[in-house]
């Protein structure tokens, strides 16, 4: 697969050193490099949940520094629903061999068993089930006391009273209402057997400092992210990508062609494309500059109700 | 935000979709963070809803599931800000604000980010949370009521927690008038309250958060006479708080063993700077060694100063461990076992004398004994002497007492050593945030443990005493009377 940006590699002889990030970028990145290390030494088995999305890139390239020379001593977690777009599995897979990472991936048996699909259940069934319930069962499974994600702050409402340690009971149960205080830099990992931490390295990061940093820093990403001429149908006012062979076109749809690409990445029946002629990093970013819709407006899983996220959090998505 | 792009209020203000605005993507500084002080009644959520709108951190669909939600806007044609910032069920239900939320947003100069705290219940639990980070405190007051008594709470409580900024927006100015001799008023009482809090560094603002008037855009067509900057341009050339000035601080967060031939210690630096070559102490063992290199992911670096997150390999084999600090050989923190400390209680069960607590800072846990000595007594801003326990929202002076050696500097000179959080090890929940402010020297001698001694000095000697730094930290624990010599003679002579 065609990968848009080179690895910066410190210790390869062809690379011209890169510029020093400018303090802003600077800033986010020390802390969220502190934040790994120290959910690193104070827990006995971290896990970093990877998404394979632009967020989690980054999350990855910032966990690869925060233990640099040694490698990522965690496993990676992804929580594959069987409906992700082709390209995300195969970078993926990539990137677990390319850095010598600790892969693990996990798929709901029940979902499979009982053929849970987006659209046999609906998006927010579904969701319940492939992610939310998938995650409990993996972090039951890997016996995981603390799980790295790559939430931000700025993305949604209840997002913005997270803390950088998330307290969860041994349900994986967030109550936004009882959340330990947080004060300066000084986390609190102190937790009995069987409840966990999610640990948010991300939480101070806005969208533009995502992908200035992925400029800044040349991490590698899902194509997806750039546009291209593909195909898709339109449904439900979203742009949906038609390669797949297990979307079924529904009376009245017919597959289009356009020049598309994807703010966020998710399962590829509930995500959609915005109409974008940015093919390079520097485009990408000069559109969302002057963006005026948030990028999670794509999400299907978000617009079921307003408060819906929190939900979704109170029962253990991350 | 420049002049050019400066609208009347009046017709920004009812622009209410943002116009497309690009950003420039080069920023000189780090993130300033703030923190609002003020209550829903003086227009607190207006205003962060104003900073977020003008600056356009609100997008399109954000805007439209706060019109759907609200049914309704305000006669501006804006959403309904308050719930744009209730981001919890169960705040939008019962319409009330819960916890410290973070807000961002960003000018084409700089970024901000901004701890929003709710303004009544547990408001001293919140606003220390939002503060202990806080570069700057915007404090806001209702035009028309000017200074209350919880400005004062808030300004005493931002001021402890070390912030040195003050901004006193002065809102709803449009219900006065525009009048400059109410604006000239209220500025000035806050500049005494502030100088009386150690304050300097203050801007007053008068503002309507509601017409957008001297928040983003400025308001010189409502108010002429006002000549001053904005609160965006305000904050743009705020100072970042930094530790550089001082000694070498390197609390070590994990070691990182590789291979057999690399051992670097990992951490952040809390404080001063370090090259290869520098000699260092290790603390607590002292044991001393010279930095051979500075790693990091990019580069061999050459140097690192306060805020890098680094690994640094010394030239020879100490034991170093998690929890032990790096630190300059010149400028040392101290060490010790017994501090003097400020302390807010942050939980309903508050802070108990002689219970073992957890207390972590840096990447240190160890065990401590609290013991308070008075408390602060927010409407007046004196300290009064206190022995009990301290109650939930309470600001406390304590004696830090622990079993083995701890590590700090005074909180007014090194945030990062300073601070510190307590843990209740019955529910492994953080219960207490916590400033040290002084060593405590138990020395033996005539200071030991809980005996009080009488001394007769000269008047002169006394007052000397009394102006040093040391009598001024611990004043309330001192009983005083003035008398004359013969008396204090006769009265030594009863005690013999």
């Amino acid at each position: 697969m065609h990968i848009h940006t080179s690895e910066y590699d410190p210790h390869s002889k062809d690379q011209v050193a890169k510029p020093p990030l400018d303090p802003h970028l600077k800033a986010l990145e020390n802390e969220a490099i502190h934040i790994f290390r120290e959910v690193a030494a104070e827990f006995d088995k971290p896990v970093m949940l990877y998404s394979i999305g632009k967020d989690s890139s980054v999350l990855l390239h910032l966990a690869r520094k925060a233990f640099f020379p040694g490698r990522v001593p965690f496993p990676l977690l992804h929580i594959d629903t069987g409906w992700k777009f082709a390209e995300m599995i195969a970078f993926r897979d990539l990137m677990a061999e390319k850095y010598d990472l600790d892969l693990v991936t996990y798929t709901n048996p029940r979902g499979k068993s009982e053929g849970v699909t987006p659209f046999s259940h609906g998006s927010a069934l579904y969701t319940d089930i492939m992610k939310t319930e998938a995650l409990r069962q993996a972090l039951d499974a890997g016996g995981y006391d603390a799980a790295f994600g790559g939430a931000r702050r700025d993305e949604e409402a209840s997002r913005a009273k997270e803390r950088i340690y998330s307290f969860r009971t041994p349900e994986h149960r967030w109550d936004p209402r009882n959340q330990r205080p947080e004060l300066w830099n000084i986390y609190n990992g102190m937790i009995r057997k069987g409840e966990s931490v999610r640990a948010f390295p991300l939480s101070n990061w806005t969208e533009v400092d995502i992908w200035r940093y992925i400029q800044a820093e040349n991490i590698p990403l899902v194509p997806l992210y750039y546009a291209a001429e593909r195909p898709y149908v339109e449904r439900d006012g979203m742009m949906i990508l038609a390669e797949d062979p297990r979307l079924e076109l529904l009376p009245g749809e017919t597959v289009q062609q356009g020049m598309i690409r994807f703010r966020t990445l998710g399962c590829f029946p509930l995500t959609g494309a915005i109409r974008s002629t940015a093919t390079t990093l520097d485009e990408v970013i000069a559109e969302l500059e002057i963006a005026t819709v948030s990028e999670r407006q794509g999400r299907a899983i978000d617009r079921d109700q307003s408060g819906s996220m929190e939900k979704k959090k109170r029962e253990g998505y991350f | 935000m420049t002049a050019q792009n400066t609208k009347t209020a009046q017709t920004v203000a009812s622009n209410v979709v943002p116009f497309a605005e690009p950003v420039k993507a080069v920023r000189d500084s780090r993130p300033l963070r703030l923190i609002t002080c003020g209550s829903v009644d003086d227009g607190k959520s207006t205003l962060i809803g104003r900073l977020l709108w003008d600056t356009k951190a609100v997008k399109e669909d954000q805007a439209a599931t706060l019109r759907r939600d609200s049914g309704s806007q305000n006669d501006l044609g804006l959403p309904d800000f308050a719930l744009l910032l209730d981001g919890l069920q169960a705040e939008r239900e019962q319409g009330i604000t819960i916890d410290v939320a973070y807000r961002y947003f960003a000018t084409d100069r700089r970024s901000f980010i901004v701890a929003d705290t709710p303004g009544h219940e547990q408001y001293t639990r919140n606003m220390a949370t939002g503060a202990s980070t806080a570069d700057l405190a915007i404090l806001l007051v209702d035009a028309r009521a000017g200074l209350l008594e919880q400005t004062r709470r808030h300004a005493t409580i931002a001021s402890l927690m070390g912030i040195k900024q003050f901004v006193l927006a002065v809102n709803k100015i449009d219900l006065v008038s525009y009048d400059k001799a109410i604006f000239e008023k209220i500025s000035h009482d806050f500049k005494e309250l502030a100088l009386s809090l150690g304050v300097r560094q203050v801007t007053a603002i008068p503002m309507s958060a509601l017409k957008g008037e001297n928040v983003v855009y400025d308001g010189r067509a409502a108010m002429p006479w006002y000549e001053g900057p904005s609160l965006v341009e305000t904050l743009e050339l705020a100072t970042t708080r930094s530790a550089q000035a001082g000694g070498f601080r390197l609390p070590v967060q994990r070691v990182s063993r590789p291979g057999e031939s690399f051992r670097g210690y990992q951490g952040t630096v809390a404080g001063g700077s370090i090259k290869p070559g520098d000699s260092v102490t290790i603390l607590p063992s002292g044991m001393v060694a010279n930095v051979s290199r500075i790693v990091t992911f990019d580069l061999v670096r050459n140097a690192a100063v306060a805020g890098d997150a680094v690994t640094l390999v010394l030239d020879r084999q100490v034991d170093v461990s998690r929890g032990d600090m790096i630190v300059s050989m010149d400028g040392q923190p101290m060490t010790g076992l017994n501090f003097d400390a400020h302390l807010v209680a942050l939980q309903p069960g508050g802070i108990e004398p002689a219970k073992r607590y957890w207390l972590k800072s840096g990447a240190r846990r160890q065990r401590v004994t609290i013991t308070p000595t008075s408390q602060l007594e927010l409407s007046s801003g004196k300290w009064k002497p206190h022995h009990e326990t301290l109650s939930m929202n309470a600001i406390g002076k304590v004696h830090l007492t622990f079993d083995e050696v701890a590590v700090f500097d005074p909180y007014e000179q090194n945030r990062a050593t300073g601070a510190f959080i307590i843990i209740d090890p019955d529910t492994n929940n953080t219960v207490a945030g916590g400033m040290v402010t002084a060593k405590r020297t138990d020395l033996g001698g005539i200071h030991r443990d809980g005996q009080r001694v009488l001394m007769s000095l000269p008047a002169d000697l006394a007052d000397e005493l009394m102006a040093s730094e040391a009598f001024a930290a611990r004043r309330d624990e001192v009983d005083l009377r003035r008398i004359s010599a013969a008396r204090a003679a006769d009265l030594f002579g009863e005690i013999e």
